[in-house]
């Protein structure tokens, strides 16, 4: 005591010493005890793709899409089904400049969904074997059937089918799909209608 | 908790509107004779469409179930006369969208012929409420007050939540519109009744009919019923005449001063909220039995020629009931299902009533100023004056409008109860209700386009999974195999026994086709008539058989 009460100096670089180290281990334990998951951006970016799981990107599923962006080997605007929207969101998350869909890849099309017309099928399981989401109902020389609600429209099973019974269909908008059409859609629909209208006369 | 209503509050903004309500009540409720053909679509409420229980050509009584609820969240659909179903099929419904939906519809016999089964229940407020809340469910009725919300889902609050105080709505605040008005006048002793029993189903201490105080006949009709009963704890108020007083959650602010949380029910309040007509349409169905078939619409605007209210059959052709109002003035210009304020405009005239449909505003452009030409948002915030919740309409209008569908969602957007208030006093004629919707409704599409992606993703990441199960599966059989054929061939050669086993099993099969089926006992003549027909046939076909085969050979 009366060491320290002769070295001021001493006294004071011992007490921040220990305090020092104290908030070091606090710190130390709380950075162990709340840790959190930060989310990669690799999940982030397959949050936004649309997971049709189409490969119009020129990867085999949405996730090595979005490995190869977060790796800076693809660009953002391969993704005909994500669309303006898709393309919009990614530059947001990565802090890029918008750019629009490269057209190489396909262009944006709405919402549709595969119907195999039944009549036809000869049930040889070549689309179930090409849908990336099992969305197809069937086994060997049986009739085949998309189920809808899981088709998510990515037209693989198209091109394998021998007898071309797989048809795409757009989705209809029915009352519980409807949307309000925001007040700024609406003015250029009328335009348009006028238009074409007086491009009718 | 228990409530007194000698001091009122009020809510934020709301404007005092023009009532126009005395067009529509100087005549009595009217009685629409039975139409011809009725249109029932299968959706007539908040929640999921009702699924058909009968099939073209099937005859029907009024009253009758001919479409069940599905899920929990949904209402039955019922027959609204008696008459032949002459189709299921897509129809225009009165919908923003004028999209098409599954419609029952019905051809009437003129009969009007009550299901014979129907019958109400005695000695209701001795029942148990989860019986009543079934039969309530059963009797297909949604809130009347514009909404549609399935009725019985609202008053199943569950056993955590107590309900200290059941309002009965029937401030009615949008100009024009007075079927609950004429309701109260005409059949308050319904209403009462329809009270007792929801009080009874909620097990609520108090009740309170808020009606709007330029309603004093209703009102007189009401407390004159109310005297007829020995009722503790229901009590009428009047609440001062100011749109949206008639709202649920502005009801509520009025009548308590408690405001709903944002995003939350009014039952977080310990307070529930039924629109009169409701009641009523609950008293009919359980102690007369009798389903929701029929509604009292408003028939006004200066577009009609008699305005007036009328008890409709639902699926009524809306051009049929503005026919039986004396049809249309020269000079109409618009037709609208609601109010001027919250209605939606309807392409046509050739849509049903539904349930939730209260008016029928056929306006003309003194009724309903044409929509002028927007103009630039100029700051002026009336808007943000005018929202009785609370909100911020202009913030809410430019994230709208640059479609940033997060910052609407942190001004929230989803306590915006579309009332319109914003959108009349804008000076800059900025259709804010409809940037309103629009947004709500893309952010929806957005949930339901997540949800989607989400289950593709997890199918996919399941598809992936299984191949490669399957391939190790498969190399896993190669090795055993590879294995089996290392092994010196001997008497236990495990090829052997594979292939006796095989031939074990096809022997088996066919002793079993050779037998007798077993469950030939007791057969009736009938019965065994039709084996022998069966047999005979069936040896015909083989000596067909082997004739064209023995001809093929030859």
């Amino acid at each position: 005591m009366e060491l320290l009460a002769a070295y001021p100096i001493l006294a004071a670089m011992l007490a921040l010493g220990v305090l020092g180290g104290l908030f070091g281990l606090m710190l130390g334990f709380a950075a162990i005890r709340f840790h959190v998951e930060s989310d990669p951006v690799v999940d982030q970016i397959d949050a936004i793709l649309p997971q049709t799981q189409c490969g119009q990107c020129g990867f085999p599923g949405c996730r090595p899409y979005a490995e190869a962006i977060a790796a800076g080997t693809a660009e953002i605007n391969q993704c005909p089904p994500g669309g303006e929207a898709g393309i919009r969101a990614l530059a947001d998350l990565l802090g890029r400049d918008f750019v629009p869909l490269n057209e190489e890849h396909g262009e944006h099309k709405g919402k549709r969904v595969a119907i195999i017309d039944e009549k036809v099928c000869i049930g040889c399981t070549l689309c179930i074997q090409a849908c990336p989401v099992d969305a197809i109902l069937g086994a060997a020389k049986q009739m085949h059937t998309v189920i809808e609600s899981e088709c998510t429209g990515c037209e693989l099973c198209v091109a394998p089918c021998p007898v071309d019974c797989i048809h795409m269909v757009p989705v209809e908008t029915d009352v519980e799909s409807w949307k309000w059409p925001s007040p700024d859609d609406q003015a250029s629909d009328m335009n348009l209608r006028e238009l074409i209208q007086a491009a009718k006369v | 908790m228990s409530y007194d209503f000698s001091h009122l509050h009020r809510f934020p903004g709301g404007l005092r509107l023009a009532s126009h309500k005395d067009l529509s009540t100087t005549r009595p409720i009217a009685h629409l004779p039975l139409p011809r053909r009725l249109t029932l679509p299968l959706s007539q409420h908040i929640g999921l469409p009702a699924v058909p229980l009968v099939e073209a050509g099937e005859r029907v009584y009024k009253g009758q179930m001919i479409a069940a609820a599905e899920g929990y969240i949904s209402a039955p659909v019922h027959a609204s006369s008696s008459g032949t179903v002459v189709a299921i099929a897509e129809l225009p419904i009165p919908h923003p969208s004028g999209l098409s939906a599954p419609c029952i519809v019905i051809d009437t016999d003129g009969k009007d012929e009550w299901l014979p089964t129907l019958a109400g229940v005695d000695d209701v407020l001795q029942r148990d409420p989860a019986e009543l809340r079934n039969l309530i469910r059963n009797a297909g009725i949604v809130g009347l007050g514009g909404a549609g919300f399935p009725a019985s889902v609202k008053l199943n609050t569950g056993l955590e939540r107590r309900i200290d105080l059941l309002v009965l709505n029937g401030a009615e605040c949008e100009p024009y519109i007075s079927c609950d008005d004429l309701l109260m006048r005409e059949r308050a002793a319904d209403i009462i009744a329809g009270l007792r029993i929801l009080r009874h189903v909620l097990n609520a201490a108090q009740c309170v009919i808020g009606v709007e105080d330029n309603k004093p006949e209703a009102m007189e009709a009401l407390r004159a019923a109310l005297a007829q009963g020995p009722d503790e704890g229901i009590q009428v108020v009047a609440v001062p005449t100011r749109y949206p007083a008639g709202g649920e959650k502005q009801l509520i602010q009025v009548l308590t001063g408690l405001e709903v949380p944002s995003q939350g029910l009014p039952a977080d309040l310990g307070i529930l909220c039924h629109n009169v007509g409701t009641a009523a349409a609950v008293y009919q169905a359980l102690t007369r039995g009798h389903p929701l078939v029929s509604r009292i619409v408003t028939v006004s605007g200066d577009g009609v020629t008699e305005p007036c209210n009328v008890e409709v059959p639902i699926g009524t052709p809306i051009a049929e009931l503005i026919a039986f109002c004396g049809g249309y003035t020269r000079d109409v210009r618009r037709l609208l299902m609601g109010g001027p304020m919250m209605g939606i405009a309807l392409p046509s005239d050739q849509l049903p009533v539904i349930k939730t449909c209260n008016c029928i505003l056929a306006a003309t452009d003194a009724t309903l100023a044409p929509t002028k030409p927007q103009l630039p948002c100029i700051r002026c915030s009336e808007c943000a004056v005018a929202c009785p919740a609370n909100l911020l309409p202009q913030q809410l209008y430019w994230h709208a409008h640059a479609r940033d569908l997060d910052a609407v969602q942190e001004y929230d957007l989803f306590d915006c109860i579309e009332c319109g208030c914003c959108a009349q006093v804008c000076p800059s004629h900025i259709p804010l209700v409809q940037y309103f919707r629009y947004a709500k409704t893309e952010i929806w599409d957005q949930e339901r386009e997540r949800e989607k992606a989400d289950l593709a993703r997890l199918r996919h990441e399941f598809r992936l999974e299984r191949l490669e199960r399957e391939k190790r599966e498969k190399a896993e059989r190669h090795k055993q195999k590879r294995k089996a054929l290392d092994t010196p061939a001997g008497d236990d050669d495990p090829r052997k026994a594979a292939i006796a086993a095989a031939l074990e099993r096809v022997k088996a099969r066919k002793s079993v086709a050779d037998e007798v089926p077993r469950n030939t006992d007791n057969l009736t003549p009938e019965q065994q008539r039709q084996i022998e027909e069966a047999n005979r046939r069936r040896a015909a076909a083989r000596s067909h058989k082997a004739d064209t085969d023995n001809g093929a050979q030859d």
